[in-house]
């Protein structure tokens, strides 16, 4: 692997000689042995092998400094959502380089080689130098001042002449919960929803499957946990390349507990090595499997019956669904062997609690929201909710998702999942303290303020509309500020979009491949700052905040997103209002955010007690994530959301119902009722049964949300926050306490079943399983379902199109594929190709081929021979851009930030495909045939 | 006096790079220069392992044998250090050390390449401490500092262990006595194949 690597890469060795600092030294010639060194230092000072110590605390050594006066700063990695920490040291101003943070209560001094050169992200030759935008087909540098002038001034100009709506703002999960909310609070005083950022297309079904479920839409328990659990099973989810760090813990439950490891993925991952037992299914079939186990383990009386009495809503009608399942038919539809369906059911039932892990394996799907409810419902059977070694552990992709998800980059809600309902713009209005007629008269009418807006993974049709839209004009103009446009579906479609836009900003410390696809002299680049470079709290995929301070000052001509945001608003002639709470940058933020994120507890986590968990880490126990004495004794690392007052420790595990509420406990959450009427006219009880709640609660049982405690408001909306006071005191949660419902009857599919894929390789299951009909109006776009099913697809495109993600990139790959040391690992995009398949079409590792989409979209990749894949399916990597169906785009970018690594957009082949109830992107299943270039 | 010594954990490493590219950004070594690499067998199938490979800093190391100029020293704790100022960049070292450890910097083929470069278990190298000769040619020197090299460091899973031979084989020994019986025992699979 490693030679293989190494020989294909010849490339970046010429252009990155002048980096070279390990030279031959041949020009002084003079012999030197330092044979002691510093051996002599080492004495009496173990190496830190175990890697949990801190060598340099109180000895000797900390005197010898390779940098002297240097200091460090505790900063969090701009990666994934593990959140590992990092130790930059600085000397003069100057990041010299990372050390290694041994007493981070997460990573424990750990990285993927992502994280190992994090740094770059501040020294990459690569980034932006200054605001340009492109004249005459040449890029031509600007002054910020000109370029904020003449962005500002064609944006009000578009709004004018076609109104607010006609700007589509395409927001970050790479940005910290400051500027996440921000950004959502600039769109409304704009004056439209349309907004949405990368959660769309990374987790929006798991949002919308299990906060239907059980109250919040998020990560149960937390990574660290994960060392309690009896059982690990990982559906859609390839740790070991997505969540590295993560998998330091998943390892050690599997060794230490003897957890067996069960890995379901249609591709052998490089996580599926560390498995114990490897389920190969076809991809999009989730549902039918999972449903398929919770059959097997209710019929064989192997579902835990007391919690399903006390806690579970919905049972005997999912009962029913399920038992469709049988082992026979999950064989049929799936393809895994009947056997192994209830040899995995008994493994689970015997091994108990168990975690359930899943990715975009399992959400990137037409039914991605049934799948998400089908994890869920697993572990309800299971009994596993609400137990320390248990959970859904939902894995979230980019560093800030969970974190621009909670304060709601989406056009479907404001911050904090409070909707786009009157009350929820009252409620905001509230908390800004502007008027709500003025924030009305900011919208095209009242009916927009109320209508959800474009997706991510579909604005583009709001330009080309080569499907209905359903709004009064068309998009005009684009903002893409932290988001990469090739991580986007239909991405041949989404071109034509760019290149028939009146105005594209991209708002990024590198040009991305927007910049190079976008082909007319509409787009300007205006060059932010990396996240090292300003501050500000994220949340990690665990719920934790920390606070990720800056470790240098903007380097070259950027600036830091607050600052952009300043510009923005001054010259939108709303910044007095929109700044009116905001004095200290980003701290004020921080608070104002807190104190309107009430449903899901942002507002015990005031910026000085995020700092202090930071800077005090090393006090945090590295299995129970609580500290143990210092600053934060008794506290559970980063706070870990609900926190509902400034003196709660936060709660590492949701719905546990074994801590007091005020100690990190929660029951499940009343969301939906009181009681409830089933199709079979069955009526059941809502809350939880008797002598069901949390120790001191005052009800010991179910009992709804708390309202009226301050008249007129309810826990959610009484900003003096003396509704969740009043209910911490009482030992109850400010939710409610009920059960979690296995039916979600606001869905299409009340209890999750399976459908074909849109593009499905089974015509004769598309019969049996249809998708569903086609929706009109969904996120002001016709979206095809029914009408795109067909069952000759196949015949002209026979194989299994997924994509997935490389440890070495992040994303669209902009940032890392302008890092040298990466792209060295991964120089060109390729598809994997099985040995069989590769015969049959005689290619041979290396060769070029064409991958063609029933869509239109064609790519020419190079071919990977592998056995990660079976015969049927393509596996493409999703990171690379910079050349499109064929053509390079190298010559669009602008001279000097040509990424070291450029390649097909995996993106333009993906299919056609959108979840019914999210919209999420169906790039995880689709069709394509392959032909030897 | 300790040994230094490197040991890979087969059943933690993940092929995540983690290491090769904390070596390569810390110590800013060229592209196309691998004083690091994993290794993975049996890709994609059952049985897929990966290990870290670099320098063995071997106790008796074959690269000091047949060095003709005697560049290559061995310090007092065990690491195998090269003085660049001395190599004549032969390449003899290449084809006596079993693990490929030794890279050099310029040109593919023989004779035509500069001085030897290779892991230095970030201890830099004959060069003053710090010095800014020692960085350019060599890299970091940890050790001198009292820290542990950066690979094994950053290793996202601890597969990676550096130090003390003693120490890690002790760890390491504990490691695989708590995996206990089962499917993580080594050799388990082989004993009691079919059960």
């Amino acid at each position: 692997m490693a030679r293989e690597k190494i020989v294909s890469f010849s490339r970046l060795s010429d252009s990155s000689k002048a980096l070279r600092t390990t030279l031959n030294p041949k020009l002084v010639r003079r012999s030197f042995l330092k044979l002691a060194g510093a051996a002599a230092a080492l004495s009496g000072i173990a190496l830190a092998p175990r890697m949990t110590r801190k060598v340099l605390a109180g000895t000797d050594m900390a005197k010898r400094k390779a940098y002297p006066g240097s200091k460090i700063v505790r900063t969090i990695c701009t990666h994934c959502s593990v959140g590992c920490g990092i130790y930059a040291e600085v000397q003069n101003g100057v990041w010299v380089r990372q050390e290694v943070a041994f007493d981070h209560p997460l990573s424990r001094g750990g990285h993927c080689c992502k994280g190992a050169s994090a740094i770059d992200m501040v020294t990459s030759e690569k980034r932006l130098k200054g605001p340009m935008k492109r004249s005459g087909g040449q890029w031509k540098r600007l002054s910020w001042d000109q370029a904020l002038n003449e962005v500002c001034g064609k944006l009000l100009e578009i709004r004018e002449k076609y109104g607010p709506d006609a700007v589509h703002w395409n927001g970050s999960a790479k940005v910290s919960n400051e500027m996440a909310y921000l950004q959502r609070k600039l769109a409304a005083f704009w004056g439209t929803n349309n907004i949405d950022h990368q959660a769309r297309i990374c987790h929006s079904t798991t949002v919308a499957g299990v906060a239907n479920t059980w109250g919040y839409g998020a990560m149960t328990n937390n990574v660290n946990d994960i060392r309690h659990s009896r059982l690990i099973f990982m559906i859609g989810s390839n740790a070991a390349e997505a969540h590295p760090v993560a998998m330091q813990h998943i390892l050690y439950a599997k060794e230490v507990n003897n957890a067996p490891m069960i890995v379901v993925d249609p591709r052998f991952t490089k996580t599926a090595a560390k498995a114990t037992d490897y389920v190969r299914i076809r991809s999009g079939t989730d549902t039918a499997f999972v449903m398929g186990l919770v059959n097997q383990i209710i019929e064989n009386g192997w579902y835990d019956k007391e919690f399903v009495r006390t806690r579970v809503a919905g049972f005997s009608e999912m009962r029913r669904v399920a038992r469709k399942y049988t082992p026979q038919v999950v064989e049929e539809i799936t393809g895994v062997p009947a056997s192994e369906v209830t040899r995995i059911a008994k493994l689970m039932a015997e091994h108990r609690p168990g975690t359930v892990i899943w990715c975009m394996g399992g959400t990137q799907h037409s039914i991605g929201s049934s799948n998400t409810r089908a994890y869920c419902i697993l572990q309800l059977v299971l009994g596993n909710m609400g137990v320390s070694g248990g959970g859904a552990n939902i894995f979230r992709g980019h560093d800030n998702v969970q974190g621009a998800t909670d304060m709601c980059v989406l056009s479907h809600s404001l911050p904090a999942y409070y909707g786009i309902k009157d009350g929820s713009w009252k409620h905001w209005c509230r908390v800004w303290g502007v008027d709500y007629d003025w924030m009305k008269s900011r919208f095209h009418s009242k009916e927009y303020m109320n209508k959800k807006g474009f997706t991510l993974g579909r604005w583009y049709e709001g330009v080309i509309q080569e499907d209905k839209i359903d709004q009064y004009t068309p998009i005009k103009a684009v903002v893409f500020w932290g988001c990469a446009s090739n991580s986007q579906s239909m991405y041949h479609k989404l071109k034509k979009a760019l290149d028939k836009l009146e105005l594209v900003v991209v708002i990024d410390p590198f040009p991305t491949m927007t910049a190079a696809a976008c082909e007319k002299d509409n787009i300007y680049l205006l060059p932010c700052s990396s996240q090292y470079e300003t501050s500000g709290s994220l949340t990690s995929t665990s719920r934790q905040l920390q606070w990720r301070y800056k470790v240098v000052d903007p380097v070259h001509d950027c600036k830091d997103d607050y600052e952009i945001m300043a510009e923005f608003t001054r010259r939108f002639g709303c910044a007095d209002r929109f700044y009116k709470n905001l004095k200290k940058i980003p701290e004020d933020i921080t608070r104002e955010l807190g104190r309107g994120s009430l449903t899901i507890g942002y507002n015990g986590q005031t910026p000085e007690r995020i700092k202090k968990h930071t800077d005090n880490w090393h006090t945090f126990d590295i299995d129970t994530l609580q500290a143990k004495g210092g600053p934060c004794d008794g506290e559970y690392y980063g706070l870990p959301w609900p926190c509902w007052t400034e003196t709660h420790p936060g709660t590492p595990i949701l719905y546990d119902i074994s801590k007091p509420v005020a100690k990190g406990g929660l029951p499940f959450r009343a969301r939906f009722g009181i009681k409830h009427t089933y199709d079979d006219g069955r009526t059941e009880d809502l809350l939880a049964a008797p002598g069901v709640a949390n120790p001191g609660s005052e009800v010991m049982g179910g009992y709804p949300e708390f309202k009226d405690i301050v008249p007129g408001t309810n826990w959610k909306t009484d900003l003096s926050q003396k509704t969740i006071k009043e209910a911490l005191r009482r030992g109850m949660a400010p939710f409610g306490n009920a059960k979690a419902r296995c039916v979600v009857w606001n869905f299409p599919d009340k209890v999750p079943i399976h459908r074909e894929p849109i593009h499905s390789p089974r015509p004769d299951l598309i019969a049996r399983y249809p998708t569903y009909e086609d929706k009109p109006k969904q996120y002001r776009v016709y979206t095809r379902f029914k009408s795109e099913q067909k069952t000759d697809w196949v015949k002209e495109f026979p194989l299994i199109l997924t994509t997935g993600r490389l440890v070495e990139y992040m994303g669209g790959g902009a940032e890392t594929r302008s890092n040298k040391y990466l792209a060295e690992l991964q120089p060109n995009m390729f598809a994997e190709i099985n040995i069989k398949l590769a015969n049959d079409h005689g290619i041979r590792d290396g060769d070029m081929v064409w991958i063609e989409s029933p869509n239109g979209g064609k790519i020419k990749v190079m071919a990977k021979i592998s056995d990660r894949v079976d015969e049927k399916t393509i596996f493409l990597p999703f990171h690379f851009g910079g050349i499109f169906m064929g053509r390079s785009l190298a010559a669009n970018y602008p001279k000097g930030t040509i990424p070291y690594a450029i390649g097909e957009a995996a993106n333009v082949v993906t299919n056609y495909g959108y979840d019914i109830v999210t919209q999420m992107q169906e790039t995880k299943t689709g069709l394509c045939k392959i032909t030897k270039a | 006096m300790a040994r230094m010594k490197f040991l890979c954990d087969v059943e933690r490493c993940i092929d995540c790079n983690g290491c090769v590219v904390a070596c390569k950004e810390g110590n800013q070594v060229p592209v196309g220069i691998n004083r690091r690499r994993v290794v993975t067998i049996n890709a994609g199938r059952p049985g897929e392992k990966s290990i870290s490979v670099a320098c063995m800093h071997c106790s008796d190391a074959p690269c000091i044998a047949v060095c003709p100029v005697n560049a290559i020293y061995q310090r007092e704790d065990g690491i195998v250090l090269v003085n660049k100022d001395i190599c004549i960049g032969c390449g003899y070292c290449f084809m006596a050390c079993p693990f490929g450890a030794p890279q050099f910097p310029k040109g593919d083929t023989f004779g035509a390449r500069g001085a030897m470069d290779k892991c230095t278990f970030c201890a830099g190298g004959p060069a003053k401490d710090f010095s800014e000769k020692e960085r350019r040619l060599y890299g970091q020197n940890r050790i001198a500092e009292g820290k542990p090299p950066l690979c094994a460091a950053m290793c996202a899973t601890k597969a990676l262990l550096a130090g003390d031979g003693d120490v890690i084989a002790d760890i390491y020994r504990k490691r695989v006595f708590r995996r206990g019986s089962g499917a993580n025992a080594w050799g388990w699979e082989r004993a009691y194949k079919g059960r």
